[in-house]
């Protein structure tokens, strides 16, 4: 790099800093997510909020929620086009506090023919109540099969449980093929 | 009947299943990285015992996490001793939770609701 290229980058990792600071970003990661992932995150996250002194229950619905939403990268995420520099089984994922509570984000690449679905899908699941989504999950545990890649299509319903608080979700187009597929899922501190 | 003793980890479970000395059950963490290969060998475990299975079976599940993936496969495992008890043997499934931890209970009276077996909760200090 020249001097310059060195001084713009340097400046860009300060913002980056700061950004974080601002946010509250304890988190953030992009790459592919594997098992050696789920657990370091995990396990990162569990002794700082152990740090923080969070309770028991906040602690362990952020592990509940960090689990299957790096699940759901590891399986789902779609390749990005032919070009190499987004492959598929990765995306982003951050976790980030506020004063209410905790967030996970995780983006990745979808292909545009499976969004109807998933967003239907979602839909269903914000429109349900505790109730509601108990019996959704059980009657998905009962006739759910593992498909090949492992998922039961319990993962969001069971993130909505644990969080009682809506799935926030939102595709950004990419191209004519694929968009990118957000998702927020907050852990409120009183619950 | 050959006995399966797997040592759990941080991400599976301590696994026993002794026939000879009345042991069966399931503890810890589950969130293993390939679920089925995980479960197979005890399910297929379970397939040889209910061909000569015990008068009664007392299996124990006392995890203090499981992810999705892993409910699905506890539940093939409740459908097989169900399996049991539909043909005649006494089975009973103790579910063993964290007194302050409602998620668990809560998930035992979900298996209790989908499977027809005696089922007992029993809270515990961690």
């Amino acid at each position: 790099m020249d001097k310059n290229d060195v001084k713009g980058f340097l400046e860009f990792v300060y913002d980056f800093y700061r950004s974080m600071k601002a946010h509250e970003i304890t988190l953030v990661y992009e790459g592919e997510i594997t098992h050696q992932i789920t657990k370091a995150f995990t396990s990162l996250t569990e002794s700082n909020m152990a740090k923080d002194s969070e309770s028991n229950t906040v602690q362990k619905k952020v592990f509940h929620v960090m689990v299957e939403c790096l699940q759901n990268i590891s399986k789902h995420a779609d390749a990005f086009g032919t070009e190499d520099f987004l492959f598929a089984g990765r995306g982003i994922f951050m976790v980030s506090k506020s004063k209410g509570g905790y967030h996970v984000t995780t983006g990745n690449v979808i292909e545009n023919n499976k969004i109807d679905e998933l967003s239907k899908m979602l839909d269903n699941i914000n429109s349900l109540d505790k109730e509601g989504l108990k019996a959704l999950y059980k009657t998905q545990m009962k006739e759910g099969h593992l498909s090949d890649k492992g998922g039961a299509g319990l993962g969001f319903i069971d993130i909505a449980r644990k969080t009682s608080n809506q799935l926030e979700f939102h595709f950004l187009p990419i191209d004519e093929e694929s968009s990118f597929f957000l998702l927020t899922s907050s852990i409120s501190r009183n619950i | 009947m050959e006995v399966i003793k797997i040592k759990g980890t941080d991400d599976t479970p301590d696994i026993i299943l002794d026939k000879d000395n009345d042991i069966f059950e399931i503890s810890g963490r589950s969130l293993p990285e390939d679920v089925t290969t995980f479960f197979e060998p005890i399910l297929n475990w379970l397939d040889d015992y209910a061909e000569e299975a015990n008068e009664k079976t007392i299996f124990s599940f006392k995890l203090v996490y499981f992810n999705t993936a892993s409910s699905k496969l506890i539940l093939d495992i409740l459908m097989k001793l169900e399996e049991m008890h539909e043909n005649g043997k006494e089975i009973l499934i103790k579910w063993y939770f964290p007194e302050d931890d409602e998620d668990m209970e809560e998930a035992g009276e979900e298996y209790a609701d989908i499977v027809d077996i005696p089922f007992e909760q029993v809270s515990y200090t961690l």
